[in-house]
């Protein structure tokens, strides 16, 4: 059975025990963002206020889905590629953040400010939106509502799938792919 | 001459574009399933089994394949016989309506400013004129995540095919898991700057995984495609056989001391629908 990781985290020291490549299931909260959303956040620390929404402990899920059908709770929901939030990611996990979610490699200086902060980068599926979204069981919009697609969302899951890339102790997923099958120069 | 009204081709894109996002076509799905007795690995299986599960429940619950439905790219082909009065805003307004119908996200914005214009236009339209009567369009909402990752060079001719291999290999090798492999390689070799890139993404209508018609056009498809899948990078980039489902490669000469390279890449849900009026 895969671990189950609850969100937000009171305790990192279950990511600890974490292997670079193992699926999890997400169970609790998510806050939904991406890149109109992490600039609005970045401008509001820049003038000195307060997020919307206190950091601690929460997952960032890089996620901008596409409107709800009549009878539906969301559209499709898969993640949107990560490397785009690495400007603003440092920063956040700084604040407090614990866990990160999108897909593809993040770069160095976020896989530095992982390690420094203990935290997590997970990987979901990428153009898996309508599966997803049955593992979503509610969703609300907490903050930026102007931006569209691109709101500050909260979101319930269940049993969420999710495959681990960055742990805390500085390894990564994806290069240990591309290490394994010889395309790393 | 043949006049078709303007209204039967927005309501034809409409309808089309909220097929494209829907339905994954059925060559895609083959293709697919056939990777997926292709791998023994756990997460690669695992991956092309979500992808297969998401294509069944978006058919079934009328939900998007996923939540970026793209920025619409419209490849049009107008026989010169044909006639439209309003050929382009007939088609924003069907790419508008589609959006609107089938629930797609809005993910156009203006580039200067970053304000999205909520309508998931306008569409990139490219338009072609071609013998005959027909009028046939090809609509292809096209995401960038593997957008992003696509590259283009303009290659010295001594580079040769080699060079032309190196640079697309390194392409998809760059690219990674951001462009949700397996990915649909389109390459336009050849013409000059803005034609090879041109050339790529059309590339990407040819039905999925035909071969160039031209033997050492091919060859050389066949060559790259098999050079990309040694690469190790797998279902979304987690490890696998399969890092691409096909490569596609369209010609056209160039100046003797040009050799344009360019990529475009396509993710595991090749959208595409095809329309002739």
């Amino acid at each position: 059975m895969p671990k189950i990781l609850y969100f937000p985290v009171e305790d990192r020291e279950i990511f600890e025990a974490l292997s670079p490549g193992e699926l999890i299931l997400i169970r609790g909260r998510l806050l939904g963002a991406r890149d109109a959303t992490h600039r609005r956040m970045l401008e509001l620390l820049d003038q000195g206020m307060d997020l919307p929404v206190s950091l601690e402990g929460e997952c960032l899920y890089y996620v901008g889905p596409s409107p709800a059908p009549p009878g539906k709770m969301i559209g499709a929901a898969g993640p949107t590629t990560a490397y785009r939030m690495d400007p603003y990611t440092p920063r956040l996990l700084e604040l407090g953040l614990a866990a990160t979610m999108g897909k593809g490699p993040r770069g160095p200086e976020v896989r530095e400010a992982i390690k420094r902060h203990r935290a997590l980068y997970l990987a979901t599926f990428g153009g898996a939106g309508a599966y997803l979204a049955r593992r979503i069981t509610s969703v609300r919009v907490l903050a930026f509502e102007d931006l569209g697609p691109e709101a500050l969302l909260e979101l319930e899951v269940e049993n969420f799938p999710a495959v681990v890339i960055n742990t805390p102790s500085g390894e990564d997923y994806y290069q240990e792919v591309l290490r394994r099958a010889g395309s790393l120069g | 001459m043949r006049e078709i009204p303007s209204t039967e081709i927005a309501k034809a894109i409409a309808r089309g574009l909220e097929l494209a996002v829907r339905e994954l076509p059925q060559e895609v799905e083959k293709a697919l399933q056939a990777a997926r007795e292709r791998e023994d690995y756990l997460l690669a299986r695992a991956s092309l089994e979500i992808l297969l599960e998401n294509a069944r429940l978006a058919r079934e619950n009328g939900l998007p394949l996923c939540q970026d439905t793209g920025i619409p790219v419209v490849f049009i082909r107008m026989g010169e016989e044909v006639r439209v009065r309003g050929l382009y805003a007939a088609v924003e307004e069907g790419l508008r309506e589609g959006a609107r119908r089938g629930y797609l996200r809005a993910s156009v914005c203006e580039a200067l400013s970053r304000k999205n214009t909520r309508t998931n236009t306008p569409g990139i339209i490219h338009l072609e004129l071609a013998p005959g009567e027909d009028l046939e369009i090809f609509l292809l909402p096209k995401g960038c995540g593997s957008e992003n990752m696509s590259r283009l060079a303009m290659l010295p001719p001594a580079a040769g095919l080699e060079g032309v291999k190196r640079f697309v290999v390194e392409t998809v090798l760059q690219a990674g898991a951001n462009p949700c492999p397996p990915v649909t390689v389109g390459i336009g070799l050849g013409g000059d700057f803005e034609y090879a890139a041109y050339l790529a993404k059309r590339a990407l209508l040819r039905p999925l995984g035909n071969l160039h018609p031209r033997e050492e056009v091919a060859r050389l498809e066949r060559e790259i495609l098999e050079e990309i899948n040694r690469l190790g990078i797998g279902p979304l980039g987690l490890g696998g056989r399969t890092t691409a489902l096909a490569v596609h490669l369209e010609t056209h000469p160039s100046h003797i001391a040009s050799l344009p390279v360019a990529v475009n890449l396509q993710c595991h849900a090749h959208r595409m629908v095809r329309i002739v009026l």
